[in-house]
């Protein structure tokens, strides 16, 4: 059922219950509320969908759950983020930091600039299976060349030596694909993460992000501006806009009769082939 | 239509591409580095490649240029060439050690007041603000004038002098790099934020602080043959370039060698760093990228 707002609820014991999250950015001379109030769950192993235009709230509303501000701002957080029994915006930072990477994870917008360009992809890897799981050098390496396998890069032994900028676009979105799975997280939160790249390898990511969903049995947070990416991902989608849900469903409801007008609008902004062959 | 213009006609046609396979700046650096390691050779084997014991005296004194005294001996008969190359060893070594402590407390308080941004920046960079305020040689012989002229004491000073510097170097580029999104990555999978300033941050910094350190360098050899020339150097009677630039001067008309020599060698010492660090900034492509 499609529901305006307030957004419902799944189950009463979900992985992730957010509630009244909001989020308050303050410069030296405003203060602007990017998040007013958002509510939703994500039950285990689920994938969820968040659509909205730039500006929307939804980049800060993943933000939120890893409580990673934008650096060089200070952010408000309010409301609740309870994940698995803990209390995320409450938590103390050592705490937060063995979540992170661990618990959740997360894969960027932009895969040319979010690796370390001094450092070789399987050492960046590397680093982070070691903090995590702390099992040696030589094991950690054994599985970042797992992982790279995994995601789909030829030739893994080798090309973990390789530095980012020997990879192309495409590529190194796998790369970060790899690292943010590399501790089979609870939940994997991609933000906007085929925005950067070029079609044909957007449907490659989907389709790989959507294997590894099965495979390791993560639940998916899938954020996106644009409605062809969230169908045949996700199960439910949210529709954000001006830092608030206002619609959400099950994916193909929302699709066949959304309800509210932005959502519509969205809707009629993804371009469409018609019966006659034209493209609308 | 299209015509197909003949394979060879285009390639003729066609400025020979430029095939950058070695980057700009490696000619200069390689000639940077070629003087490092002769300088760093003559003065490491000193006392083997010295013709003559630096402090000992001889009648034969203000000889000119002769087999035994390549570049004649000074005022009290010592030869200057032994002295030049001696000498170089101390001024070398304060330069040295004087720029690495620097380097290592620039950097330390570079990173942390960039990245830890807040009062923390506050604090240090209003503190290292209060000594750049001072002229370089004023601060240098306050410094020296209080704990008296010592190799350490020129050591400690010349590293306080240049500390500013060098950690204004780091701080830049750490303002921005903290902001990129490889930062952020790393964060988001539960890096400590000591292990993001130390090894997603700094890397990135290296190039401009290589640069900075050799032009420090160049300078350091200018501040401390300077300050021993006005005698707040190292003590004698071991030969420095500054000390024996003064000696000289009184005696440049009858003997210009031995004003000639430290000259020379100053510049050479000098000139190695800048033509080292114009070469590293080009290798680097520092400001660039």
């Amino acid at each position: 059922m499609t529901a305006l707002l307030p957004p419902g609820t799944t189950a009463d014991a979900a992985m992730l219950q957010v509630r009244q999250l909001t989020a308050r950015f303050t410069t030296r001379d405003e203060a602007v509320q990017a998040v007013r109030g958002v509510s939703f769950d994500i039950a285990r192993g689920e994938a969820v969908g968040f659509v909205g235009e730039s500006g929307c709230g939804k980049s800060v509303t993943a933000r939120a759950l890893m409580r990673l501000a934008p650096e060089g701002s200070s952010v408000e957080w309010g409301g609740s983020v309870l994940f698995q029994g803990h209390e995320l915006l409450s938590l103390p930072e050592p705490a937060m930091q063995g979540l992170r990477g661990r618990r959740i994870a997360m894969v960027f917008q932009d895969p040319m600039t979010s690796l370390n360009p001094v450092l070789s992809v399987g050492r960046q890897i590397d680093d982070m299976i070691r903090r995590h799981a702390g099992v040696s050098a030589a094991e950690a390496r054994r599985r970042t060349v797992d992982l790279l396998g995994l995601v789909g890069i030829r030739d893994p032994a080798r090309r973990a030596d390789d530095h980012p900028h020997q990879f192309s676009g495409g590529m190194r979105q796998r790369v970060l694909i790899a690292m943010a799975v590399s501790c089979q997280p609870d939940l994997l939160i991609a933000d906007e993460p085929t925005t950067a790249l070029d079609v044909t390898v957007q449907a490659q990511i989907l389709r790989l992000l959507l294997r590894l969903r099965q495979d390791l049995g993560m639940a998916l947070m899938l954020i996106t501006h644009d409605f062809g990416v969230i169908a045949g991902m996700v199960d439910r989608v949210h529709v954000m806009f001006g830092g608030e849900i206002v619609e959400h469903g099950a994916v193909d409801e929302i699709f066949a009769a959304p309800r509210h007008p932005y959502t519509r609008a969205l809707l009629d902004a993804v371009p469409r082939l018609t019966p006659g062959g034209a493209v609308q | 239509m299209t015509e197909l213009a003949p394979a060879e006609e285009a390639a003729a046609a066609a400025p020979a591409v430029p095939t950058r396979r070695r980057p700009r700046g490696a000619v200069l650096l390689g000639i940077g580095l070629v003087m490092l390691a002769l300088m760093l050779a003559i003065t490491l084997l000193g006392p083997v490649v010295a013709p003559h014991d630096a402090t000992r005296t001889s009648p034969d004194s203000l000889a000119g240029p002769s087999a035994a005294h390549w570049l004649g001996t000074d005022s009290i008969g010592r030869d200057v060439l032994s002295r030049l190359i001696i000498g170089g060893r101390t001024t070398l070594f304060i330069t040295f050690v004087a720029v690495a402590l620097a380097v290592v407390c620039g950097l330390v308080l570079g990173l942390s007041s960039g990245y830890l941004g807040g009062w923390v920046d506050q604090v240090v960079m209003r503190a290292l603000d209060i000594v750049f305020a001072f002229p370089v040689f004023l601060l240098a012989i306050a410094v020296v004038a209080a704990l008296g002229p010592s190799v350490p004491n020129l050591v400690l000073t010349i590293a306080i002098v240049y500390t500013p510097t060098l950690a204004r170097v780091v701080r830049g580029p750490v303002l921005s790099i903290k902001r990129w999104d490889h930062v952020e990555a790393a964060r988001s999978v539960g890096v400590s934020e000591f292990a993001i300033a130390t090894r997603h941050v700094l890397p990135l910094v290296l190039s401009p602080i290589l640069v900075q350190t050799s032009l420090t360098l160049a300078q350091t050899i200018f501040t401390v043959t300077a300050l021993s020339f006005l005698g707040i150097g190292p003590p004698p009677p071991n030969p420095n370039w500054g000390s024996m630039l003064s000696e000289a001067r009184q005696f440049m008309e009858l003997a210009p060698l031995t004003v000639i020599g430290p000259a020379v060698a100053i510049t050479y010492a000098t000139m190695t760093f800048i033509v080292l660090a114009n070469g590293l900034r080009e290798f680097l492509d520092v400001g660039h990228r």
